[in-house]
């Protein structure tokens, strides 16, 4: 037996499996049914205990390639019911194995479905997976759980550099702030050099690569805990086009002087629906992220997409800054990939850019 | 964009009657789609030769044409109607057919009627193969290696250049009709022409096969702004080589990781891009089970059976949004009618798991070929919903009515691991016992994978199932302690399963969840996970720790049972009563609660009922339900037998029955005490007993006197009825029907030769209604379900009217009918005979509301509540016949199952009917007849070859067609005969010595035939193979005379379906309300 227990008493009894032992975190669901590999891999998950929608998880196992970073970041995994014999060409192992090398912990054979109308209806909650009834103590630590400084957690320690297959010769600083791989590869794809910074590199680290563009990208937490990043970008902001994605989003409009609220349970899936309001058009995004960009805030830069759902901002643009971000995920991975055009849009404005730039010399 | 208000009026063409590969799904698909465009005050005008349907309601449009489905009746009601559009889209492969005919013709045009949704264009590029695999290609979608032909020799040609198996497609065909796969030249040179014959434009795609590659769909919906969504993907148990109409299939896909569904998703939103559909579209792929490798089997442009499996396991209608998206309006415009909040656009996620099971007519055409291809058999499907594979599987066998409650079938039992490697090869309806079996023989995971190419992931499950039936087949109750019996019950385990390996009861099994407090819970399907809060009343059970279906104590709640999966002998005519039920029920103050497992039909909709529960129809779960909503009531009346058959069972938990009880039912039904019965009420019936071996059977019928119906009790449909003639026949049919277990006695009656008529009638236990008198055109032997059926009577003096009607009110009162009671008589020498009375609605029911403008089900609802027939204002006893006749003539689907034999007999082939309407009786015939298929008749040959017994009344009849202008061929005997009546036929030689007939029939010489079996069953007879060879080629077999003289009374009008006269649903009324 194992055990979930939210903040607000509930218990919730299931069996434990990956790794064995007790862990506190922000209770959070995601709806989408498959790339659990990936979801686990997101490092914007830090702190997070996340229960999957979708009841039978791990059917296709996990190999070494559908991972968005080195590890999994989650804190702890709730499923319905757990596949143990996987089956897919490519499974190298069972998402059991992967859990517990990883100390990944989690449970199994629960009334997710049930947890999650719980956390959609009280808003998310912090919660403890126990292998035992938790003690007063482990309640206790519940209630005073915050996930801080996670950012710093995820961020790579040192810069490096990537180069495109098919280079254009531009280049793009990645400010990793728990970056998917897939980010990475989603700008090289488009043939664009990256040097990719930690969150906390300065300004003047960034420009001494003579970037073509800034790329601040997603991450965990609550994006207030980053006044240096924030800083930081105040002061790229105008200097360089900036694409931002998720955190790198919410950073960017704080830097702009908008503020971000809490979402009551958050957008956590592969099926939001994205209206872009300029064509009309509505795109199906993947998202995860608790925390918007608050639309009154809004002083520079106009909204330009919004979340179909409940109307909530999922991207500005600031056109006199040359800068733009979007809420979502148009890497994917988890997730569609109906959005990628906004790399192109990125890598169109560097260039534009550029031949202005070149034009005034 | 709001939609485009240059759309007034608009005509929506249905999918006619139901065949195998078109089953009740677009009946639901027009439905919405109807209901759909008149909330938004459009006017519509429906046509639909298919009157079981509830489409074909004439408060379902402003104008309802039950009218032959072809081109040129719909040109005169386009031309009477001038409708401004034409939704082409939602009537199936028929109704996409005919659109793109009306259009490519020009015709559409000049009467200024544009297609809405998707374009001609559009359906061309997706239907048409070439065009298909062009734009395939031109966007860098792999297509499986492939041609185009319009010959054998080019097939044969291409098999040479890439290697057989080679898979024949015929383009614009439904259910993959004609189609197959071929494993040599021989092969390929007969399906590929069969596959050429069935094309409407003579082509085939022929390609190399993929067979044991994954087949995955995907269901999308697209509008005009180019906004696109994926409803739901879904993965078929079979690997492709298998029908997906024939295939278990799951949803979501289960053994695909993230990259290949977006992979897959991608394409799909490419292929539907480049094609430009406007509405919704089936992506279907074959997807390499060792690589990332892929390749696009077809597009459906159309809602389609897909669609409708989808829209259930979802949640999302597919069909209502398709019809907004084709009025102009755009996805996000559309509100999600799941949440209230959200809209149309974004995509349905679901937090269970969804299993259809295809559901097969073999447990009625015993012997015919079950090996399951690329050419569908099945007549229906269930769905199930659990929280496991495991659960969805078990609960959707369950659906069936097949008595399956576990994986075992007593056919596989005792196999030998030889026996069943045999087995696995052969790809039949019943592969998954026979998986099953191989595991309980020790055959491997990795083996059965190899032999059948079936997931090793659902194999797994399977065996997971295996080894636990066996667990506790030894370990019996100790399987039953708490956590146990909680597992198995969340893996899906029936109770009557468990009781039976652990040796107790059903009950026992029953109370001891209840001390143990294992009861189901019920989870809701709403779109979205449980991200938002739904307002869907569409529930599944599963056994969990939180109930979402709440029970308001002050709802006065009213169950009802629906009719299961579509089935021979139990079509959409019982969903339309399930619904009309239904709505009588809302309409009198009443919570409306459905039971239902069909995901094609209406009743199975989220907005018809107050509440639905998507589950099997056993006592198990009708029980659990039942307990959870308290309810007032149940009506079984309606659901066709399935229904009927839980009465007792819901008594017995102490429920009450509305209607007539459990115990009049048990009457009805119970030979002894219906023969009872009928003596007392001075009724005579054909002389009759039971039977329970070969030699009571023997010794029955020649007390009786042959010939003699021979048939088991308690069936539907007349399944395994027979006419015997001789004692061999008789040890023969007692030989075949003892293979299957035989609970219940075989029962042998005299056989009369007769005319045979049918009652429906209304009963408030004091007054009784009859809507209306069927007179049968083919005499006694031919099921009443395969008989084309005449309202009013034409041939019946009002004295014999008078004894049918006061029999009817004897019977109606006599068996405590309360609600609806179909009667069948036979009617010789002006004496009646009662052969059949079932105490609930018939397959009748919709057509004759229809055609008589009473609302039978209604008012039999109202019975059922207790009110009473005198206050309905539709008077009592025989109601006003009508002045226009509906002559119902039956639709087989015999050209999708090889190897069955055709011939009418009591026993029910039809899969669907069909209504001619007119009031004038011989149009009436002649449009039914049209409407059901039949064409091509001007100036036709036709070929006669009659049984002895026969000839005499064959006479008459060849003598008209020869009058007529027709060419007559005849067999030596056939022609010898006529020749003596001074008839001219030219002999053509028997098919054992000649190739004359298949000459005759394949070069479409003769388009009409006429042949009387000798005798049946046997398929080496010429006659069989005759028969087989006229529907496979396309031509009118007739084989009963009867029916042959409806048609040469239609024939003789000498009318083309152009020249036959309109007549909707209001000029009905007005004719019969006029003097």
């Amino acid at each position: 037996m194992a055990y979930l227990t939210l903040s607000d008493g509930t218990i919730y009894e299931g069996r434990g499996f990956g790794y064995k032992g007790d862990v506190i975190g922000e209770v959070v669901f995601n709806t989408g049914m498959s790339g659990y590999q990936e979801l686990l891999t997101d490092p914007s998950y830090v702190g997070q205990i996340v229960n999957m929608t979708y009841p039978l998880i791990g059917n296709y196992g996990v190999n070494r390639d559908d991972v968005e970073s080195d590890t999994p970041h989650v804190k702890g995994f709730v499923v319905r019911d757990y596949c143990e014999v996987p089956s897919n060409w490519q499974c190298t192992d069972t998402l059991d194995s992967y859990l517990k090398e990883n100390k990944v912990v989690a449970l199994q054979g629960i009334d997710t479905r049930a947890l999650t109308r719980k956390l959609r209806d009280k808003g998310t909650m912090v919660g403890i997976i126990s292998q035992e009834m938790p003690t007063a103590e482990q309640m206790l630590a519940v209630r005073s759980f915050r996930i801080v400084d996670s950012v710093r957690q995820v961020t790579t320690r040192e810069a490096y550099e990537q180069k495109s297959d098919h280079s254009c010769g531009l280049k793009v600083a990645v400010l990793d702030y728990g970056l998917k791989r897939n980010i990475l590869a989603s700008l090289k794809h488009i043939g664009l050099d990256l040097k990719v910074f930690p969150s906390n590199a300065s300004y003047e680290e960034i420009m001494t690569y003579d970037p073509d563009g800034i790329m601040l990208t997603n991450g965990p937490g609550d994006p207030k805990d980053n006044p240096e990043a924030i800083e930081t970008i105040r002061k790229l902001i105008g200097k360089k086009p900036i694409f931002g994605i998720c955190l790198g989003h919410q950073l960017l409009a704080l830097a702009m002087g908008a503020d971000t609220v809490k979402l009551k349970y958050g957008h956590r899936g592969s099926n939001h629906p994205v209206k872009d309001i300029e064509s009309g058009r509505v795109y199906i995004t993947s998202q995860n992220h608790g925390y918007a960009v608050d639309e009154g805030s809004i002083a520079q830069g106009t909204v330009t997409h919004v979340n179909w759902n409940d109307k909530t901002v999922e991207g500005i643009e600031y056109p006199d800054q040359k800068a733009f971000s979007v809420q979502f995920h148009p890497e994917a991975r988890p997730g569609p990939n109906d959005t990628t055009h906004l790399f192109v849009k990125f890598k169109e404005m560097m260039i534009a850019t550029k031949e202005n730039e070149n034009a005034e010399r | 964009m709001p939609r485009d208000k240059s759309i007034k009026k608009v005509l929506i063409i249905g999918s006619g009657p139901i065949a195998i590969g078109q089953a009740a799904e677009f009946d639901y698909a027009g439905t919405q789609a109807c209901r759909a465009l008149r909330a938004e005050g459009i006017e519509t005008v429906l046509v639909n030769s298919n009157p079981a349907t509830i489409m074909t309601d004439k408060n379902m449009a402003d104008q309802v044409y039950l009218e032959p489905l072809t081109a040129e009746v719909l040109k005169n009601i386009i031309r009477r109607e001038r409708p401004d559009s034409l939704l082409p889209t939602l009537g199936g492969q028929i109704g996409l057919n005919l659109a793109c005919e009306l259009s490519e013709s020009g015709f559409l045009a000049e009467y200024n009627v544009r297609l809405l949704g998707t374009t001609v264009e559009s359906i061309a590029k997706s239907e048409d193969r070439k065009l298909f695999k062009e734009t395939m290609e031109s966007i860098g979608e792999p297509c499986i290696d492939s041609a185009i032909v319009y010959s054998v020799e080019e097939a044969l040609q291409f098999a040479d250049e890439v290697g057989y198996p080679i898979i024949v497609r015929p383009a614009y065909t439904l259910g993959g009709t004609g189609g197959g796969m071929a494993e040599n030249a021989k092969e390929l040179a007969e399906v590929c022409k069969a596959g050429l014959k069935a094309s409407r434009v003579h082509q085939c795609l022929i390609e190399k096969s993929v067979a044991g590659w994954k087949e995955i769909e995907y269901e999308m919906m697209r509008d005009s702004a180019g906004n696109i969504i994926t409803v739901c993907n879904m993965e078929n148990f079979d690997p492709v080589g298998i029908h997906t109409g024939d295939s278990i299939v799951v949803a979501p896909t289960q053994t695909l990781r993230e990259k290949e569904v977006q992979m897959l998703r991608t394409a799909s939103i490419n292929i539907i891009s480049a094609l430009g559909i406007c509405g919704g579209c089936n992506v279907q792929f074959a997807l390499d089970t060792e690589s990332m490798k892929y390749a696009v089997i077809e597009v459906n442009p159309r809602v389609s059976r897909s669609s409708a499996l989808a829209s259930k396991a979802t949640g999302y209608p597919i069909a209502k949004v398709a019809s907004l998206v084709a009025i102009g309006y755009h996805l996000d415009e559309i509100l999600n009618g799941v949440t209230g909040k959200t809209y149309a656009c974004f995509e349905p996620t679901i937090d269970y798991v969804v299993c259809k099971f295809p559901r097969w007519p073999f447990d009625k055409f015993t012997a015919a070929n079950k090996s399951l291809g690329t050419r569908m058999k099945a007549t229906g499907e269930v769905m199930a919903i659990g929280a496991n594979f495991e659960e969805s599987l078990l609960k959707a066998l369950r659906s069936l009515e097949l008595r399956y409650d576990s994986t075992e079938h007593f056919k596989y039992d005792n196999k030998t691991k030889d026996e069943l490697y045999v087995e696995l090869v052969k790809k039949s309806d019943e592969r998954l016992f026979v998986v099953a079996a191989a595991m309980r023989k020790g055959i491997s995971i990795n083996l059965i994978n190899e032999i059948t190419k079936i997931d090793k992931w659902f194999l797994t499950k399977i065996q997971k199932i295996v080894e636990l039936e066996e667990k506790i087949k030894r370990e019996k109750e100790g399987m039953l302690e708490l956590k146990t019996l909680r597992r198995l019950k969340q893996l899906g385990f029936s109770d009557t399963a468990l009781a039976r390996w652990t040796g107790k009861t059903e009950d026992e099994i029953r109370s001891l969840r209840k001390i143990y407090g294992i009861l189901p819970v019920y989870k809701m399907v709403d779109t979205c996970g449980a991200e938002f809060e739904a307002v869907s009343p569409y529930f599944y059970s599963t056994y969990d720790q939180e109930n979402e279906s709440r029970r308001n104590p002050e709802d006065k709640t009213i169950v009802v049972l629906g009719s299961g999966p579509i089935r021979i002998g139990q079509g959409v005519e019982f969903d339309y009563c399930s619904v009309h039920c239904i709505w009588a029920l809302k309409q009198e103050g009443y919570k409306a609660v459905i039971i239902n497992n069909n995901p094609e039909t209406v009743s199975t909709d989220f907005d018809i009922s107050d509440k639905l529960y998507f589950e099997p129809l056993t006592r198990e779960e009708v029980w659990n339900v039942l307990e959870l909503e308290q309810p007032e009531g149940v009506i079984v009346q309606f659901g066709g037998q399935t229904a009927i058959k839980l009465a007792a069972a819901v008594e017995e938990k102490g429920f009450k029955i509305l209607g007539t009880t459990v115990e009049s039912i048990n009457d009805a039904e119970d030979r002894e005490k219906f023969d009872e019965l009928l003596e007392k009420l001075g009724l005579a019936r054909p002389k009759g007993t039971t039977v329970f071996n070969k030699e009571e059977a023997v010794e029955a019928a020649n007390r009786l006197g042959y010939p003699v119906l021979v048939r088991p009790s308690y069936v539907l449909g007349g399944q395994g009825m027979e006419i015997a003639y001789t004692d061999r026949d008789i040890e023969e049919y007692m030989d075949i029907i003892c293979v299957n277990k035989q609970e219940h006695p075989v029962l042998v009656d005299k056989y009369i030769s007769g005319k045979e008529l049918e009652v429906d009638a209304i009963c408030d236990g004091e007054d009784f209604l009859i809507p209306g008198i069927m007179e049968h055109i083919e005499r006694t032997g031919v099921h009443s379900g395969d008989s084309i059926s005449v309202y009013p009577p034409v041939s019946f003096s009002p004295e014999i009217i008078e004894k049918i009607v006061e029999a009817s009110r004897v019977l109606a009162l006599g068996t405590k009918t309360i609600g609806l009671i179909n009667i069948q008589f036979i009617l010789k020498d002006n004496s009646l005979y009662v052969i059949e009375v079932n105490p609930r609605s018939s397959r009748t029911v919709p057509f004759i509301s229809k055609v008589t403008g009473i609302p039978m089900i209604a008012l039999a609802t109202k019975c059922c509540l207790g009110e009473k027939l005198k206050d309905m204002g539709y008077g009592t006893g025989l109601y006003k016949e009508s002045k226009v006749y509906a002559v119902k003539v039956p639709v087989f689907s015999n050209d999708k199952i090889p190897d069955l034999e055709i011939s009418l007999s009591p026993e029910m082939k039809s899969t669907g009917e069909v209504l001619g309407l007119s009031p004038v009786f011989d149009e009436a015939l002649l449009k039914g007849l049209y409407a059901s298929g039949v064409r091509n008749f001007k100036n036709a040959g036709v070929f006669i070859s009659v049984s002895n017994k026969c000839k005499e009344d064959v006479v008459p009849l060849a003598r008209k067609l020869a009058d007529h202008g027709m060419k007559l061929y005849a067999t030596a005997g056939t022609a010898a005969y006529l020749a003596d009546h001074g008839i001219d036929a030219e002999v053509v030689g028997k098919m054992r010595n000649s190739d004359d007939i298949e000459q005759l029939i394949k070069t479409g010489k003769a388009k009409i035939i006429i042949n009387t079996p000798t005798k049946g069953r046997n398929s080496h007879s010429d006659g069989f193979k005759m028969r087989r060879l006229a529907v496979e080629q396309g031509a009118n077999c007739f084989t009963s005379l009867d029916t042959v003289d409806a048609f040469v009374r239609g024939l003789m009008l000498s009318k083309e379906d152009k020249d036959l006269g309109l007549c909707p649903l209001s000029d009905l009324e007005k004719i019969n309300a006029g003097n």
